[in-house]
């Protein structure tokens, strides 16, 4: 695969002295471009025009602030991941979805768990009541995870996993499943989301107060930076941040101050800056303003490059570099007509992947219904595979830097993130971790989505935003939709497999490892992985093992505020 | 209540008192976007919103009710739960002898609405109702209790 001869067409003649820092930015992309690998492909147009792997002025793609892209090469060495999220039922019915979207040519797993999981509640815990496998998978213990992936190579496939107020008990049982299966912690690649503070900020499934949540997240940075070097132990989230109301630039500037938070959180614990950052990623939604959603993703890379290294010391290349995650915005597909669902949806995910996204997952257009039936996801992967194999939008590396609108929209955006990140380091006396905590407890965080949701939607009901088939252009609806049906006997099923597993295991050994757990749960000082490990191989349940954290941490509410 | 004169006084006893709705979400669900947007629609329409907000239980709610004289229930539900969770609200207000209307709102399948009215549920509310439709459906309740 040859480049065309001249790689920055405009540029390189009137820069021909060797130099000129032009001249050195393009010798230092030019040999990590050579040095990086390169997909099978033909990086030309559809007329046979050969293209040149980037254009414009530098900074180039791979170089700091990383405003263009983390990698020289960017999708011509590897496209994004498609990374589909799925759950539903027992284990036994996700593990057959998961199955189907790897056989579709998915590339990555996410797991869905429904909300008593999510809550760090078993099956049969009072608050279950209709919902055990309702939005997701159910697990509660080892043996539900063990399911869930059954026939599934864990050392040759990237899972992520969607789970905040529990994570650390999921985490340790997807490791003890490794390890019955013969894949020890060193190998699992993937993600765990998390990121327990956008929970009290939007999306609310929180169990334990911010403090010693936090202290959970440490716990899972330094056992996974000790322990499974191909392992993200944190995604920090603004899609649950937008979906929950905010806008484009509320996302982006509550997203990075939890990423710089966790930074802080993390050093304090005593980690190094460069031992830990790499490991970090991000998830942004991807909403219906085009050219808006393209300007977060460019001004989220620069900025967090240049607070890592700035703020935070980090000297470590990958400590600069913003990867993340991107899923199509859930909250902007209409119940009505959903079809046009699949426009909006191929919209976002292009906005994505100009945006430069490392992983994707697209809605299905049932999405405003229902859980996906099979038929919709795969057309959600699909529209990923029409964008990544027939719209050329792979070819060039960040192919809108250079347009006077992005890069206006990318300062703006930047701009005003700064804002927020000055407030709260006030409200933090100068940390952005404390800042946080503040924000949460005076209500700024929630108050400020609450105001952007209730503006947006009088907007909508004023006509003066148009979303079609809602406000206008409404006819053509025939109600026809066909949607996915959770079996009314998922919850019986799961009740009784959980009734089975905690009569099979040794009593005591629980207990006696619970006991543990609480003990050193009560002691700041101790990462209390390995403790929740084991927990989950004498099969203790997610619900005991959070009990008796809850007994150490307490619970938290959040006060009712309109 | 009254007014800066003697007649407004009057006048407020012969006009209808402002509808009073309990606004909650019931269960582990924790999207309240759509309940918050709600509470302030219904708000700027004049009714009384009484906002409990997450993880409330039957009783928790039937208690504000009878605190707050409430005219009508609204549920928000958006991840499955409607058809265990509307109907147990129901039967939990009628266990009280009262016949509070309960409006559920959230994502639910078509195919669900029906099972949903026979278990009394008063109405539900989807994805881009529009503000009046939804003050419009909360007076309606709050009318047929009346």
């Amino acid at each position: 695969m040859s480049l065309p001869d001249n790689p920055f067409p405009g540029g390189a003649e009137s820069h021909d002295d060797e130099d000129s820092p032009r001249a050195r930015a393009e010798a230092q992309w030019r040999a990590a471009f050579e040095a990086a690998p390169l997909r099978d492909g033909t990086f030309e147009t559809m007329s046979g025009i050969p293209l040149a792997a980037v254009h414009g002025d530098p900074p180039y793609p791979g170089q700091f602030p990383y405003t263009r892209g983390i990698y020289p090469s960017m999708y011509r060495s590897r496209l994004w991941t498609m990374r589909l999220f799925a759950g539903m039922g027992t284990a036994a019915d996700t593990n057959q979805r998961f199955k189907r979207l790897l056989e579709a040519g998915g590339t990555g797993l996410s797991t869905a768990f429904d909300m008593p999981t999510l809550m760090g509640r078993d099956s049969d815990h009072p608050w279950a009541v209709g919902e055990v496998g309702r939005a997701g998978v159910a697990v509660d213990t080892i043996a539900d995870m063990e399911d869930l992936f059954a026939g599934i190579d864990l050392g040759g496939v990237s899972t992520s996993m969607t789970i905040n107020g529990p994570a650390n008990i999921l985490m340790a049982m997807y490791i003890v499943t490794g390890e019955r299966g013969g894949t020890e912690r060193a190998r699992l690649s993937g993600t765990i989301q998390n990121d327990i503070l956008k929970e009290y900020q939007a999306q609310k499934e929180y169990i334990f107060p911010p403090r010693p949540s936090v202290r959970l997240v440490t716990d899972l940075i330094g056992f996974t930076t000790a322990e499974m070097p191909r392992w993200h132990p944190v995604s920090i989230s603004g899609y649950h941040i937008r979906e929950a109301g905010s806008t484009a630039a509320q996302e982006l500037a509550f997203t990075l101050a939890n990423g710089f938070a966790y930074v802080e959180a993390a050093m304090a614990a005593g980690l190094d800056v460069d031992d830990f950052a790499g490991r970090l990623s991000f998830f942004f939604n991807s909403h219906i303003d085009f050219f808006e959603e393209i300007g977060k993703y460019r001004a989220a890379r620069r900025i967090w490059a240049r607070w890592m290294r700035e703020r935070y010391g980090a000297r470590q290349e990958r400590s600069l570099q913003l990867r993340f995650h991107t899923q199509t915005a859930g909250v902007s597909l209409t119940a009505q007509q959903p079809e046009v669902n699949i426009a909006r949806v191929a919209t976002q995910a292009l906005a994505a992947v100009l945006g430069g996204t490392q992983s994707l997952h697209t809605d299905s257009y049932d999405e405003a219904l229902a859980l996906p039936t099979e038929r919709a996801a795969r057309i959600a992967l699909r529209t990923q595979q029409v964008i990544a194999h027939e719209t050329g939008a792979t070819n060039v590396a960040d192919p809108l830097g250079g347009s006077a609108y992005v890069e206006w929209m990318t300062d703006e955006m930047e701009r005003r993130a700064t804002e927020v990140f000055d407030h709260l380091d006030k409200l933090g006396e100068g940390s952005i971790l404390e800042g946080v905590y503040e924000g949460i407890a005076n209500g700024y965080f929630v108050g400020e989505i609450a105001d952007s949701a209730y503006r947006f939607e009088r907007e909508v009901n004023a006509g003066q935003r148009i979303i079609v088939g809602v406000n206008a252009h409404t006819t053509g609806d025939d109600g026809e939709t066909p949607t996915l049906y959770i079996a009314d006997d998922v919850e019986d099923q799961q009740l009784a497999r959980l009734a089975e597993a905690k009569q099979r295991r040794d009593g005591g050994a629980v207990v006696a490892a619970l006991e543990r757990l609480a003990a050193d749960a009560a002691d700041p000082t101790v990462n209390l992985m390995e403790p929740i490990i084991d927990c989950v191989r004498v099969e203790a349940t997610e619900g005991e093992i959070v009990n008796a954290l809850e007994g150490v941490f307490g619970t938290y509410t959040e006060p009712a505020v309109v | 209540m009254s007014g800066p004169d003697g007649d407004a006084a009057g006048a407020e006893t012969e006009r209808r008192q402002p509808v009073r709705v309990v606004l909650a979400k019931l269960g582990l669900d924790g999207h309240d976007r759509g309940l918050k947007v709600v509470a302030r629609m219904l708000r700027d329409a004049g009714l009384e919103v009484i906002y409990l907000g997450l993880r409330q239980t039957t009783e928790s709610i039937l208690l504000a009710v009878e605190q707050e004289d409430a005219d009508v229930i609204g549920l928000s539900i958006h991840n499955g739960g409607h058809l265990t969770l509307a109907p147990r609200m129901v039967e939990a207000v009628r266990a009280t002898g009262t016949d509070v209307p309960v409006v559920v709102g959230g994502i639910v399948p078509d195919v669900d609405l029906e099972r949903l009215a026979e278990a009394g549920v008063f109405a539900v509310l989807g994805p881009g109702a529009s503000a009046a439709e939804v003050a419009r459906t909360v007076r309606a309740a709050a009318a047929r209790r009346a």
